[in-house]
Order: structure tokens, then C-alpha cells, then sequence
């Protein structure tokens, strides 16, 4: 755990002002009743541009404590520019104590992964969200997609995905991959890889979503079923990493990221610096599990 | 099939559309007598007025009349692409024709037009989806009515278009890169892809060349006789009416001036407007 150095006291705790975030409380609230519909939300500018995370910022300002422990990933690396500037802000506007262990963080804002570890009841996961309508590459106007979920017509979605399977014989969306919520929302998981999807189905931990540049936020709470949407014969798959294998550790079952070395070497990596880490000192971790990874019966393990 | 009165399949009733704020008055002060849709008091529209028929299964009606006289605004209100003034209409394989289908909420409403109704648009792009191949197309009226299995649907789509002749290895290509005769025959096979009983043509062969307008022509008397589809063919054209339809109605700025059986209307034309539109056949 990393102690708090930089807190200053010269701004309202978590910047933001208490108007805002009861504003952002209040909309998270009818966010969590309804999972997986988009509520407007209305705030002042965070002091970062647009698409480098407001919407993530502004729910995480709204609902941090001062006990909290903030842990923030950017394409699950702890390091990168973006997850260390966030970090270093979020302390100093809160004085919060951060970390970069998974178990240990109670509050985790994410950008484009969920952790490779299993999340618990006692976590909350805020994603940051760059395109929070899953319609909009079906319909361009906004007033038809509000009509279009508030109908559940969902029908051009599926046809997207039949497009797609025609055209590339498999469905082609890598990530953000399109899910049902509840039975009754299409959500748009942020660009979380097809990976990380079913993690969100039935999990205990409370995941939300900000988009900052539209201005809406939405919800998957605790203990709701999240399908990825698919044909009676063309099902969702995840990706296959059984041919390659992270070389560093040597281990299969998690997200992998192809990198190349300056001598052009093709080779993987856990995406999850954290979990990187732990597996590389042999500590115990406790992953999620579901039916798509069990389905992938190549992994000797 | 002896003709029995109560047989309809679907019933429309003083189907009316006014753009505007009317008054009292609009109706009485509009219409063919004044030769103006618009009313001289509040200068609201009536794009048409006090439209009642029946039409009964597996039978053609046309309507007919020149541009502006309201012909498609009927039709577009039936497939509720218009949201109607006054008026009801009652589909009978809908409840039994028990509920003013055009009283339902969105929901029924789209579960109406995607099961039960088919529309073939003037212009394809109205009808179809140009960002979708054409299996694409016909997948989603598919979808819309719960078929999720894709095997399946590529069956019922190369099944429709050869049944309206368009070649079936083009079924993965987009509209934009059809003729347009053909971008009009996948939007017919899209139109019954879910084999409704009811199907409204809106002006189907107007800006088609000549032999592709006898082609699509063929293929809907085609359907028509194989299916038994009951279709609303809205056309300016009198021999495309005369091709095609047993009844006609007459419509003169928003109003039926005349209806009839096809032939007997062409034959003996008694309004007076019906009477010119004969005349002016080539």
C-alpha cells in the first residue's frame, strides 16, 4: 500500500463539489434499480480532456470515501501514463491510501479490462467508458436508439451480428461485445475484451459504468445475469490463448497480450500487471471461472 | 370461397390525417367540391379524410389518384409509419379484428407490422436497410419475428429471393450494388418474409424503366395468386391498377370519389374526376 503524500486540502474532498455528487449519487442510484440503462448525468469538466477518463473519474470522485483504497488499471497495467497520473490525482484530492493489489483495493476504476483476479462483495469496479451506446453502430440518431431500447427493438442489433458471421464467418467484435442485461437491456460492457464478458454475469461485485464525454452512466449490479448476445447456432466465444502462453510465467488461463520484442519476436503476456506479478512470485490468487473458459479444454491445467 | 360479408380481413373506418390545428369547419370546407386540401380558415392540411373500406383475404384493391390526393398517407398510417388523426382499423388474424390495431402501443404495433403486414416503398432505401446485404435485409424481418437460428434464416432468405428471382449468390452483397429492379424484388421478398396476409404496394414500379416495371409487375400477380397475399397497391398508373387489382377506390384531394370494381370503373367512370383519369390513359 502506498501512504498518502501529495493530499491537499485547498479543494473540496474528491474535487468535485457536494452538489455533484449527490447529482452523480442520485443518477448511480436509478442506474444500479435499472441494470444496464443509460442515465444522463450532469457535472462540471474534470481538469482532464474528455476520453481519458472523466466518466470513470466522475463516478469514482462521486463515491470514494475517505477509507476507501483506489487502485486504477489502465488495459490492465497498473504503470501506465494515464492509470499513474489518475492515481497520483485521485490522492492527492482525497488523501485515500492506493495499492496495485487486486484483493486488497476496495474501490477500482478500470479502462478496458475487468481484474484477472475474481472481485468480491466487498469491491466496487468503475469502468471508463468511451462509447456507452451498444445501438449506435446500427442507428446514427440518437432520438431512435432511446426509442429503440425503451421498445427493447433489438432486432438490427442481432442483425449486425449476422452481418458479421456472414461476412467473416464468426462474430467479429472483439471488444465491447454487445450483452443482454437482466433480459432486458442491451449494454455496451465498455471495450472490455470478449475475455472478460461473462465475468460480469452473475458476479458479486458492483460494476459501474461512466461515459464522460456523453454524459451517462449505467450499472450492473451484484447478482445479474449478463448474456452476451448470440444466434441458437452461432454462440459468443472468447479468446482462444491456448497456442500461445505468457513468457514470462508460462501460464495460459488469463488475458494475453501479444507484444513483439525489438528483435521482432512474437510473444504473450498476462495483460493483468498485477496478476503478472503475483504469478511470478507463486502467491495464491483466486480467479474467476465460468463455462467459456471451461469450454477451452486445451489448457493443461 | 363463397363471399361472406363478415369474412374481412382487415377494416378501416373514417381513417383521417390532418396536419395542423383544424376547427369545425376543416372537413366541411375541404374536399373535392372545393378542389383544396387545405382548409381557407385555419390552414390545416387534410391530407385525407373519412376513408372506410374492407378488404377481404387474398383480394387486390387499388388505390388511385394524383400526387397529393392522400393515397399514400392512407396506406402509411395502415402500416403505421404515420400516426393517424382520427379513424380505427381492425386486422382480423389480430385478436380476432377485436382491437383498433391503431390504438395499440408501439410494442403490438411493431409485433403487428412485422408478422402481419409487409410494405413494398416507392424508393428502396425507404424499405431497406443499404448498410445490410440483402440476406441481412430479410434476416432482420426474420429476427424481428423471433427466428434466431442462422441456419435457418440463410434458408428462408435464398428461399425467398429465388422466389422473386433475384440470383442467390448475391444474397451477401449490399442493395447499393443492385439494379434498381432488383433492390424492388429483395424488398418484396423482404416484405413477405414472414408470409403475412396482408401487404401494401406504395407506388412499387414508378421510376422503374419499362420492362423492369412488367418483370416486377409479373412477379407480384406471381406471389399473389401462390400466396393469397391480400395487398393495398397504391398507384398513379392506371394500367399498373388495371394489371393488378378487383377494386379500386378514387381518390380526388384527401377523398374517395368513387370505388368500385376494377373493371367497372375503368369501363364507366362516373365522378367526374375519375372520369378525366381515364380519359388521359394513353
Amino acid at each position: 500500500m502506498i501512504e498518502n503524500t501529495k493530499y491537499t486540502n485547498k479543494y473540496n474532498f474528491a474535487f468535485i463539489d457536494e452538489a455533484t455528487k449527490k447529482e452523480i449519487r442520485r443518477k448511480l442510484l436509478k442506474a444500479v434499480a435499472i441494470p444496464g440503462h443509460q442515465v444522463p448525468y450532469s457535472s462540471p469538466e474534470m481538469p482532464i480532456s474528455r476520453g481519458w477518463g472523466t466518466g470513470g473519474l466522475h463516478i469514482t470522485l462521486a463515491v470514494i470515501g475517505k477509507e476507501d483504497v483506489f487502485k486504477i488499471i489502465d488495459q490492465g497495467s497498473d504503470a501506465s501514463v494515464n492509470a499513474c497520473n489518475l492515481r497520483e490525482f485521485v490522492n492527492g484530492m482525497t488523501g485515500c491510501k492506493t495499492t496495485f493489489d487486486t484483493a486488497e483495493a476496495t474501490l477500482i476504476q478500470t479502462r478496458h479490462r475487468i481484474t484477472e483476479e475474481e472481485l468480491t462483495d466487498k469491491q466496487i469496479i468503475v469502468f471508463q467508458v468511451p462509447l456507452p451506446e451498444p445501438l449506435r453502430m446500427v442507428e446514427r440518431y440518437e432520438y431512435k436508439t432511446l426509442q429503440m431500447h425503451a421498445e427493447a427493438d433489438y432486432a438490427k442489433m442481432y442483425v449486425s451480428l449476422y452481418e458479421s458471421y456472414v461476412r467473416h464467418g464468426a462474430i467479429m467484435q472483439g471488444a465491447g461485445y454487445p450483452v443482454m442485461v437482466n433480459g432486458r437491456y442491451i449494454m455496451s460492457p465498455s471495450p472490455i475484451p470478449r475475455w472478460d464478458t461473462p465475468n460480469l454475469n452473475q458476479a458479486q461485485t458492483l460494476f459501474l459504468f461512466g461515459a464522460g464525454r456523453e454524459k451517462r452512466l449505467y450499472a450492473v449490479p451484484p447478482f445479474t445475469d449478463v448474456e452476451p448476445l448470440e444466434f441458437e447456432d452461432v454462440n459468443f466465444e472468447i479468446e482462444d490463448f491456448s497456442k500461445s502462453e505468457c513468457y514470462k510465467t508460462g501460464y495460459k488461463k488469463a488475458f494475453l497480450d501479444e507484444i513483439y520484442s525489438d528483435e521482432g519476436e512474437r510473444k504473450f503476456v498476462i495483460s493483468d500487471s498485477n496478476f503478472l506479478d503475483k504469478k511470478s512470485e507463486k502467491q495464491e490468487t483466486h480467479q474467476y471461472s465460468n463455462k467459456y473458459i471451461d469450454q477451452l479444454q486445451e489448457y493443461g491445467l | 370461397m363463397a363471399f361472406n360479408e363478415d369474412n374481412w380481413l382487415l377494416r378501416v373506418r373514417n381513417l383521417t390525417k390532418i396536419y395542423g390545428e383544424p376547427n369545425d369547419r376543416t372537413l366541411d370546407l375541404t374536399g373535392p367540391e372545393f378542389g383544396s386540401n387545405i382548409c381557407p380558415e385555419t390552414e390545416s392540411i387534410v391530407a385525407c379524410a373519412d376513408i372506410s373500406f374492407d378488404l377481404y383475404p387474398g383480394e387486390v384493391l387499388g388505390i388511385v389518384g394524383e400526387s397529393g390526393s392522400g393515397k399514400s398517407t392512407v396506406v402509411k398510417m395502415l402500416y403505421f409509419d404515420l400516426e393517424k388523426t382520427y379513424g380505427s382499423a381492425w386486422l382480423k388474424p389480430y385478436n380476432d379484428g377485436l382491437l383498433d390495431i391503431l390504438e395499440e402501443s408501439n410494442q403490438r404495433k411493431r409485433y403487428i407490422r412485422n408478422t402481419l403486414m409487409g410494405m413494398v416503398y416507392q424508393n428502396p432505401r425507404d424499405g431497406l436497410n443499404f448498410g445490410f446485404s440483402s440476406g441481412g435485409n430479410i434476416a432482420e424481418k426474420l429476427i424481428m419475428a423471433g427466428q434466431m437460428n442462422v441456419a435457418s434464416i440463410r434458408e428462408r432468405a435464398s428461399d425467398l429471393l429465388n422466389k422473386t428471382e433475384v440470383p442467390v449468390q448475391r444474397m451477401d452483397n449490399r442493395p447499393g450494388t443492385f439494379s434498381g429492379g432488383m433492390q424492388q424484388r429483395v424488398q418484396i421478398s423482404k416484405a413477405i418474409a414472414n408470409n403475412p396476409p396482408l401487404l401494401f404496394l406504395d407506388e412499387v414500379t414508378t421510376g422503374l424503366d419499362v420492362s423492369v416495371q412488367a418483370k416486377v409487375l409479373d412477379l407480384i400477380r406471381e406471389l399473389q395468386t401462390d400466396l393469397g397475399i391480400a395487398m393495398i397497391v397504391v398507384s398513379h398508373d392506371l394500367s399498373v391498377i388495371r394489371m393488378l387489382t378487383d377494386r379500386v377506390m378514387v381518390m380526388k384531394n384527401g377523398r374517395i370519389v368513387e370505388s368500385g370494381l376494377t373493371d367497372q370503373i375503368l369501363q364507366d367512370p362516373q365522378h367526374e374526376y375519375s372520369q378525366l383519369l381515364v380519359s388521359s390513359l394513353l
